[in-house]
Formats: C-alpha cells, structure tokens, sequence
C-alpha cells in the first residue's frame, strides 16, 4: 500500500487517498474502511437511458464515485473487497442517495474520509499498511493421515486454500496392507495435486509440510519422486523450500505448534505471525502460572487497565483486530479508547493480532482480548460476573 | 450388479400371466378351504385333484397344507406350481435340480416357449415368481409377490372369461376353470383374511426384513387387492376389470391359445414332451438364478425352516399387518399392483434377513466369555513384542511366518523387531520399528477368547490409541523395566495412557512389567517399579483390587504362556500373564438398548463386498438385512453381510468386533467414526455439547480436538461454566473459572465445527497442541 495523500486535521477528520499493491492491502483496506466513513473510487457502473420512443439502451460508464459506506464484504480467498453504500455526490450518471457497490481494485487509488474522524488505531493502521517492508509469504500443508490442510501465511493473514479429506483403511492385518499403501499413496497425490494447483512455482516461497508421526516426510518423499519420475523441473527446484515439521495433528489450528519449532523459526524469525503467535505464547504461559498477572475477556481486561496494571514495565495489551472491525460505532470506540489509554496513558505496550491468524484466533477463543500485567490481580472478575455481558469466547461471534 | 437390471428389464405381466393362468385356475373349484381339522382330508383332496400328476409324496403335500393352513387350493397350487416349476417350492436350493427335469417336461411342447433365446432372459423374473409363490400362498404379508400375481391372474382371467364366454369354444374348459378359479379365490381371499392373524407369521421367512417399511406397504395392498379384483372378476365378468397393462391383456390371450393352462393339462391329461428345449434353458436360467438368490441370502436354514420359526414366533408380524392395512386399502387399482409387485421383485433381489429375535439367539449360543484389552505404555516398552510372543506361544502365529518375519527383519537390521512385525503389519510401521496403528488380533484360550488391541506408544499416535482403547474391556500396561526407560516413561505415555483409559471408562488393569530380563530379574526393581506404579495408578482412580503386577519378558517369552524358567525369576510365585488375562471378569453388555456403532474403519472388504467397515457394537445388535443409518451423514444402508472375527455370521450383539458388509450406501457418507444406529433411534448429531471434564492440562477458552473412539472433531472450549467438586461432582459456587487447573473437575461447553455423532454419556478425550488436556463425560 502506498499513501498517495493525506490530510488529517488536528480534530481527526479528514481524508486519506492510498493506493493498493497487492492482495494483502486489501485486507487491511478491510479492516481501514467502516460503515459511515466516505469512500471515493472509481467505479463501473452500467447506466441505463430511455428514449423518447421508450426504448431503452445501457452503457457503461467509467466514472469516479462517492459513497457514503454501509457494508463491507472481504472475500478471504481471492483477497477482494466489495463496498455497498449510498451515492452522496451527484455524477452526470448517478443520483444522490442511489446504491453502489464499489469493487476496490488493485493499482487503483481509493480515498477515505472517516466521519468519526481518524482515531490512534485507523492510523496506526495505515502506517503499518504503507510499511515497505514485505512479509515473506509462506505456504504451509498440515496433514495426518487422510486429511490435510493447504494455508498460506501471508504477514497479516492465514488463509486456508484448500482442505483434503479422504478415507484411508487402517491396517487390517495379514496380507492386506496393499489397501492401505494405496490409498495413503492416492491420497498423497490427491494433496500434491492440489497443492501444485495453488503453487507458483516460480515463486521462492517456503513451504511447510507438518504432520504428526511421518506423514509429512512420505509426503516429501512422494512428490519429490514424483517430480523426478516426471521430469517436473520447476517442482524440483523448490526442493530447497520444503521444510518438515511436527504438528500435533492435522487440523490448521496445529500450525501454531509448528511456527515454534526452531527450524521453521530460523526462516521465518521477523514475521508479524511469528511474533505473534510468540507473544500468545508466552501470555499463556503466564496465564498457567496462573499468579494473577494473566487477564482475559473484555470485562477483566477493562478493569486491569482501570486499575492501571497494563502500564510501564511489561503490560502488554493483546488485541484481535476483529474488535475493531465491530459495526457499532460505539463498540469500535471503546476498545479504541482502551488501546489509547494503555498506549497514552499508562505507557503499556498494545499489540493488534489478526484475527485469521492461528494465534488470532487463540485469542479470539479468550474473548478477542487479553493482558500481561505489570502486577498481579487475583481479585479480578469477581465483581464481574452479572453485567458481563460477554463470557468467555463469546466475542467470537460463536453465539451467532 | 447386471441381474438387477434383468429383473428390472423383465415383463412381468407376461411372465405371472403364464404361471398363474397355467397353474391356478385348475384346481380351485374342486375344494373350497374351510376347516383346519382336515389335514387328512385335505391331503385326499390334493391327491384327488393331483392323481394323475403323482410322484408328490404324501408328507410334502402334508407339509403344504399345513403351510398354508389347510388352503387346499393353495396346497393345490403350491404343489403344482412346485412341480411345473420344478418344484422350487420346499428349498429352492435343493430342488432346483429335479425341477429343472420336472418343469421341462411339463412345458416341452409348449410353442410359446420355442420362441426367441431372448425370452429367456426375461424368464429370468421366474425365481422370484417361485418364491412368491410359496409365501404368497402361505401368507398375507409375505406373500406379496404371490398374492399380486394371483391379483394379476384374476385380473387376467377375468379378461379370458370375457373373451371366452363371448362366445369361444376350443378354450371353453380353461375359461370355465378360469371362472372357477376366480371364484375359488375369492373364497381363498375370505380365508386369508380370517385367517390373517395366522399368516403374517410367515413374514419374516426369507423376506428382506429390512425392506420392511418399505416394503409392507407396497405388499400389503396386493393382498387387499385380491379380494377387490377378484369379486369384480366375477361379478362382472363382461367387463373388462382393471388391467394392469396392455400386455397383460394382451398376454391372456396368448396363453391360452398356444398352451393349454397347466390346470387343463393336468385334467385333460399330460401333455406330449414338446416344449422341453427351450424351457429347459429357460429354467436353467431360472434355477441358476434362484440357487444365485438362495445362496446369497439364505446361508443358513431352508425357507422351511424360517417360516416354521417364524410360526413359533408370531407375535409381532399380525401388529405389523395391521399397521399396514389402512395404507393397503389406498393402492387399489391393480396398476398400482403391477407397480408394486415390480418394485418388490427388485428389491427381493437384494438383501434378504430373517428378522432374528437376535437377543434369543444370542442366548442360545452360549457365548464364550469374550473380552477385549488394549495394550498400553510408553514407546518401546514392548508392547507389540510382548503381544507377538503371546500369540507364538499361543500358537496362533506359526513357527514359519515368524522365521519368515525374523529372516525379514535381520535384513532390515531390527532383528529383535521380529515378534512385533506379528502385528505391526504396515510397511511404515516395519520400516521404522514403531506401532502406528491399532493392530487387532485374535486368540481363545480354554474359557474365553481375547481380542487384542495392540496401541501405538508414540505420542503422536495417541489418537489411534484412543481408538483402541474405547473398544477395550481392560487394559494391559506394559512398562519397560529397565534402566532409565522406566522413568521416562512414567513421565510419557505411561502416565498419559494410563489416565486416559481411567478416563474411556476401563477399570481393571494388568501391569505387564517387562524386559525384566534386562536387569537380570531383580525383584527390587520389580517391586519399585510396582510400588511407583501402583501408586501412580490408585491416584488415577483404579482401585487397588483391579491391579495386578507381573514381572516378564516379552522378546524371551518369561512369564507370558509359561513360568520364566531363568532361575533368577524364581522369586516370583505368580502366574504367569495369561492367567492373569483370563480372571478378567466377564462385561455386561448394552445389548437391549438401541444399536451403536461407532466406525473405526472403512474397507473394500472383497469382491462381492466393495463397502465393508469394521467397529465393535456399543450397544444393541444387527442382524443380516437390517436398514441402519448412519450419522452425520444422515444416509440409509443395508447390511447384506456380518463378519465377528472374520467369520460369516447371521448376528452380531453389542460387545463384539464386526465387520458390516454395506450396501445401498455410497462410501462418500461413511468417515471413520461415525456412528452406525438404527433408523427408528438414531444418535443425535450436536454442535454443542457440556462435558464434565477431568482436566489433564490447563484449560481455557480454547481450540481443541475432540476424540471419541476413531471419531474425532475438530473444535473449540467456549466457556467454563463451573468447577466442580472432584468428590461430589457439584459445583462449586462462587466465580466463573477462568482457568482450569490440572487435576480438577470442570463443567465446560465444548463447541465443533461440524456435527459430531455423541449421546450423552459418551466419553469424549479433548487434546491440543499434541497433549491430552481433558477427558470427559458428555452431558
């Protein structure tokens, strides 16, 4: 993402024009626009006319649109934001207060006006999107027998491309080993298929195979035989960027375990992902000490930065980033007004973990919202229990 | 399966039509069944009407009435039938030869019959006329077939008499009998249904039970029909009834003209041997297809004996009937018949049960003690060599497969691998020299027979081993003994099995403590080890009186069949591991409650079994043409096969391991662990559930697999709900817990992403990150 231009008052209003490079920017395009903020890009849109004699004819129009911005809608897999809302400037095609659904696109400038004004998060928001430092991607299959997961970490996103699912007949004794050899052997190339579908191999990128016991390493050894038997060159040149792992299974949820292990860490030490799921690390292992210095769920956390124990000196507030993406003004504006305070105020540290990302998710799981305090609060949510109003997990939007 | 689309291809007004017209009609005006005390004197009358055809022994006819509760003119018709037919009547398997030579001659100058090679593969549908005509005879429900075909012919000899009596001569004697016939029949029809209590009985022989609801309905309105088609059959004998189809109409008039109907051949004298070629063939066919039939769906007793049992049994059937009637009275008009008994002809091509009271059965057989034990421990504690040395000496692997493993192993450099390969049969598993999978085996001793469920010891594979032990009665802990591997495994799988089949509900453990031979038999390392161990296993809730220790070596053999013959064992006056298997107490079983199947595995089981899968019943039991459902997936099949222990069986009750041969299923809705169950109870799929967990780990609102038996899910902790009290189970009051400690009782919700098949009651294992952080009670 490139910051074309940007004109913030002091109050917080005003407008910001960006210009998405790549897929990735997109998301955080996502998490930047909110209902009710003034998005203006260009547009195509099909305009019909009628003639005296009542026929009709359409074309369409290239123009430039303004939008007043009422939903939002992230396509995960092929990374596209689609904006609805209503017309709010006249255009010789268009009428104020029609519909229209914007399609952000790459290499195309959009521009921003927020009504609640630029807040601490927005901004923070845009400086790590214009950040030119690009987060290595990485594909990552997790597999156990008969089942593997397909996900490509990207800095701010894990996004799943592709499950495999097949049955595999356990051993079943004298003789008849051969169906299970050759259903784990289909299998294999069913997920080697698959996995060369969704792969430029003319990229460089690191490719994780992680599964408990030796499935992965089979699986290395059946495409690389694979690719030998085939004289698949461009396959075998990646032969360099697979790299074995342990995982405890073959769920995706598993991939946290792997981005620990040393060999995966070496490559990828400086990733938004890694640290993260180190920073969810290491707040579960305080959270098991279980000495009062660990707090989740919105209610405990809110009270331990009241009593200021997310300050100077080790408080870090963890934040999922979904919370922002709340469509309540009012929602957003708490947890913003939280951040600031811990950021401002008190001198704590505030990390925003995405929320497709494994640990994101691990924390989604706690409430969307965790702290490591500088003191311990055994006392916290005692008080707590009638009015809140979100137990455990519940952010998560698993009620819905 | 090409036999199906015969049958489906087949015309089968054409082929009814020639039977019934030929055998019916005959010899219905003779008798008119009224008084079951005339078994004698209906065997007279049978053979008055039958004199000239002879050669039918006194008892069959004798069996035949009492078959058909004295209906002569069924017995009549049976008889003949059977003798035209070549007698597929009592057992078509066994007749099928001299009815072949019987038939043949009957119908030898038959013209109709000399007619295209074609024809013959629409015979085809004879097997299934034969059958139906015996049970049709017999009974109102089963006698579907039957019955539809006697709607059929009444329908049909309506048609004849129509055209008869409009003034034809040649024919007039079969028309006349026609006539008669009809009206015999209908007597026949007043005598079914007074005596419809009484028929039912013979449902269940050899008809597919699990068709039933299906099928019931279908079948129960050709009964009603008969007796609405018949009356009108006569009562308005110029008008023409409702035919099932044009060639039903058509066909009538055929047959008479080109044959004389079986009836007037048997009045009129037997006819000259004419027809006999092509019928020959036409009736290898048949009877090929029906010894097919018989072979397949009849393993065990002769219809004969079913329908016997089935009279002994007849409590439920006449309810079922009258379940059906009122459906029945709906599908009158005899198009719906034709229908009928089309759809069930194609279905009595597939899977035929016996409606076994499997229960009684069960109690019949005498079952000896069974039980089945999950082998647990650390990695390379020996289990699978231990269990391999079991079975040497058990002499269930030979001496030459076990060479053949040792010569295989030393070239792979595993010599001492050679016991374990007895069940580590995967090439993986092989190569590496580690249990991946459950392996399952077989052994009895004198007064029990074991299956043994051999665990992998590595951690990852830990799911596996959940597998296997949520099929185990008790479970054999196998501790490595020696230096150092004892303690490492205490802190590893030793301790994590352990809880874990505490947890899946196993309460009596034999502690195997092997590789004795190591430490050259020291018995204070036994009784260290023994110390540790119990007292680690009584802190995990197994009570004291369900441990046994034993010291053996599993690679020499020490103390597993026979007592250790190293002097230095002599310390130990125990018996040896065997014997401490066999005091294994013998299970109660869930056999009354409703069928639970819980998959473990999905296999092409053969040739003629593309879709088998293999689990031990929960509960409940299953038979051989039952309908089951399977859940999630919400799909019907039917079990055309049952293997316990890779026998053939007929039943199979809760307890045992079996192999269900499916059909009517797609594999695409069968995974691994999901459950089996009957339609009429099926297990509830939940995507959330509360369980009474025993935290292993901390818990928190988190991501979690859950585990049960083969099945498992993935899915999160949402909420803690409660601590609980560890003794009393009741919560403790005050706040909601945010963290759940190791050790302590907790309520939680757990949620999955997709349904998960789970009752209350089941135990379910939650793990994360590769460790075992609860088990729980599913509430």
């Amino acid at each position: 993402m490139r910051l074309i231009k940007q004109s913030i008052d002091r109050d917080g209003s005003g407008s910001i024009t960006l210009f998405p490079e790549e897929p990735e920017d997109m998301w955080f395009a996502y998490n930047l626009i909110r209902p009710g903020d003034l998005l203006k890009a260009s547009a195509v849109r099909r305009v019909t006319t009628e003639s005296a004699t009542g026929s009709t004819s359409s074309t369409r129009v290239h123009i430039t649109l303004l939008i007043s911005v009422e939903k939002l809608d992230f396509d995960t897999q092929s990374a596209q934001l689609h904006v609805s809302g209503r017309i709010v400037e006249e255009t010789k095609y268009t009428k104020v207060g029609q519909f229209h659904t914007l399609d952000l696109e790459l290499n195309r400038n959009f521009n921003i006006e927020k009504k609640e004004g630029w807040d601490s998060v927005a901004r923070n928001l845009v400086k790590e999107a214009c950040d030119p430092v690009k987060s290595a991607d990485v594909w990552a299959v997790i597999m156990q027998e008969g089942l593997a997961h397909l996900a490509i970490l990207t800095g701010h996103r894990t996004v799943l491309r592709q499950k495999v699912e097949m049955t595999v007949p356990k051993k079943r004794g004298m003789g008849r080993q051969g169906d299970h050899d050759k259903a784990l052997e289909k299998f294999f190339q069913t997920t080697m298929d698959t996995l060369l579908r969704q792969l430029d191999l003319t990229e460089n990128k690191p490719i994780l195979l992680a599964s408990p016991g030796f499935v992965a390493q089979a699986f290395l050894r059946h495409v690389l035989e694979t690719a030998t038997r085939t004289g698949n060159k461009a396959l075998l040149a990646q032969k360099s960027n697979f790299v074995v792992s342990h995982s405890a299974s073959g769920y995706l949820h598993s991939l946290n375990e792997v981005l620990q292990t040393p060999e995966v860490l070496a490559r990828l030490k400086d990733t938004k992902y890694a640290k993260e799921t180190r920073l969810m690390n290491d707040f579960m292992d305080l959270l098991f000490k279980d000495d009062g210095r660990a707090a989740y769920g919105p209610g405990e956390v809110e009270q331990a930065v009241e009593k200021g124990a997310v300050g100077r000196g080790g408080g870090i507030l963890l934040i999922s980033d979904s919370l922002f993406r709340s469509q309540d003004v009012g929602v957003r504006r708490r947890w913003v007004s939280l951040v600031d305070k811990v950021r401002e105020t008190e001198g704590g540290e505030v990390r925003v973990l995405s929320s497709t990302h494994e640990s994101g998710k691990q924390l989604e799981g706690l409430g969307g919202i965790a702290a490591m305090l500088t003191f311990p609060l055994e006392y916290l949510d005692e008080d707590e229990e009638e009015e809140d109003l979100m137990p455990n997990g519940d952010i998560n939007g698993i009620k819905s | 399966m090409s036999r199906h689309k015969l049958v489906k291809a087949l015309d089968l007004d054409e082929e009814l039509d020639d039977f019934d017209g030929g055998t019916e009609p005959g010899y219905d005006d003779e008798v008119s069944a009224d008084d079951k005390e005339q078994l004698r004197l209906g065997t007279i009358k049978v053979r008055d009407i039958l004199g000239e055809d002879a050669g039918i022994p006194d008892k069959e006819i004798e069996d035949s009435l009492w078959h058909y509760y004295y209906d002569i003119d069924k017995t009549v018709n049976y008889l003949l039938s059977q003798k035209t037919n070549s007698q597929p009547k009592k057992s078509k398997k066994k007749k099928a030869g001299d009815r072949e030579a019987k038939a043949t001659d009957f119908f030898k100058d038959s013209p109709w019959l000399n007619i295209l090679k074609e024809r013959c593969g629409e015979i085809l549908i004879e097997p299934l006329y034969p059958r139906g005509g015996l049970l049709g005879g017999s009974s109102k429900q089963d006698g579907a077939p039957k019955s539809k075909l006697a709607a059929l012919a009444a329908a049909r000899k309506k048609k004849e008499n129509q055209i008869l009596e409009d003034g034809q001569n040649a024919t007039s004697s079969v028309a006349l009998l026609d006539k008669l016939g009809a009206k015999s029949r209908r007597s026949k029809a007043d005598t079914r249904s007074s005596s419809s209590s009484l028929n039912p009985q013979s449902v269940p022989s050899g008809q597919p039970k699990n068709i039933q609801t299906r099928k019931y309905p279908i079948r129960k309105p050709q009964n009603e029909d008969v007796s609405p088609a018949e009356p009108s059959a006569e009562a308005a004998p110029a008008a023409p009834g409702p035919l099932p189809s044009s060639e039903l109409e058509v066909k009538p008039e055929v047959t008479p003209a080109a044959t004389p109907s079986v009836f007037a051949r048997t009045i009129f004298g037997t006819p000259a041997k004419s027809h006999e070629p092509v019928f020959q063939s036409a009736d290898s066919y048949v009877s090929q297809a029906s010894e097919s039939h018989t072979e397949f769906n009849f393993a065990g007793p002769s219809p004969d004996d079913i329908v016997t049992k089935a009279q002994n049994t007849k409590g439920s059937a006449p309810k079922a009937a009258k379940q059906l009637a009122p459906l029945a009275n709906g599908n009158k008009s005899v198009n719906g018949v034709t229908q009928g008994v089309s759809e069930v002809d194609i279905e009595d091509t597939k899977i035929r049960g016996k409606n076994l009271d499997v229960l009684a059965e069960f109690e019949k057989s005498k079952p000896k003690n069974a039980a089945n034990f999950v082998v647990i421990g650390h990695v390379d504690a020996g289990k699978s060599t231990l269990m391999g040395r079991l079975l040497y000496d058990l002499k269930v692997v030979d001496q030459r497969t076990l060479d053949k493993y040792r010569k295989e192993s030393e070239r792979l450099g595993k010599g001492s691998f050679a016991l374990a390969w007895v069940l580590d049969q995967g090439t993986e598993e092989r190569n590496r020299g580690v249990t991946i999978d459950i392996a399952m085996n077989k052994f009895e001793t004198e007064n029990t027979s074991f299956t043994i469920l051999d665990a992998p010891g590595h951690r990852d594979f830990i799911p596996n081993m959940i597998a296997g032990a949520s099929q185990a009665d008790f479970a054999v802990l196998v501790i490595d003994a020696s230096t150092g591997n004892f303690e490492s495994g205490l802190k590893g799988q030793t301790k994590e099995h352990a809880l874990l089949v505490r947890s899946m509900g196993v309460q009596r453990i034999v502690i195997a403590i092997n590789k004795l031979d190591t430490v050259q038999w020291s018995q204070d390392r036994f009784d260290e080890i023994s110390q540790q161990v119990s007292a680690f296993l009584t802190s995990a809730g197994f009570l004291s009186k369900n441990l046994a220790f034993v010291p053996c070596a599993g690679l020499t053999g020490d103390n597993i069949v026979r007592k250790a013959d190293d002097p230095k064992a002599s310390w130990y006056l125990g018996p040896p591991l065997i014997s401490l298997l066999e005091s294994s107490e013998p299970v109660t079983r869930a056999l009354e409650k409703p069928l639970r199947l819980t998959i473990d595995d999905i296999f092409r089981g053969g040739v003629q079994n593309p879709l088998s899968v293999s689990g031990r019943l929960d509960s409940g039991n299953v038979q051989i043409g039952d309908t089951v459902l399977v859940m999630p997936a919400k799909e019907a099949g039917a079990i055309k096969g049952l293997e316990v222990d890779s026998d053939p069986v007929e039943w199979a009750v809760a307890g045992q391991n079996v192999i269900l041969h499916l059909a009517e299923i797609d594999a695409k809705y069968l995974k691994s662990g999901d459950v089996i169950c009957p339609p009429s109870a099926p297990i509830q799929c939940v995507t959330s559930f509360k369980v009474k967990v025993l935290a292993f780990e901390h818990i928190i609102p988190m991501h979690c697999e859950v585990h049960k038996g083969r099945l498992h899910a993935l899915g999160r902790v949402t909420q803690l709900i409660a601590q609980l009290d560890k003794a009393s189970g009741a919560a403790i009051k005050g706040k909601k817990p945010r963290l759940i400690k190791p050790g302590s009782v907790a309520r939680v919700v757990v949620e999955v992403d997709d349904p998960v098949p789970l009752e209350q009651g089941g135990r379910v294992i939650l793990r994360a990150g590769g460790e075992t952080v609860g088990a729980g009670l599913v509430e």
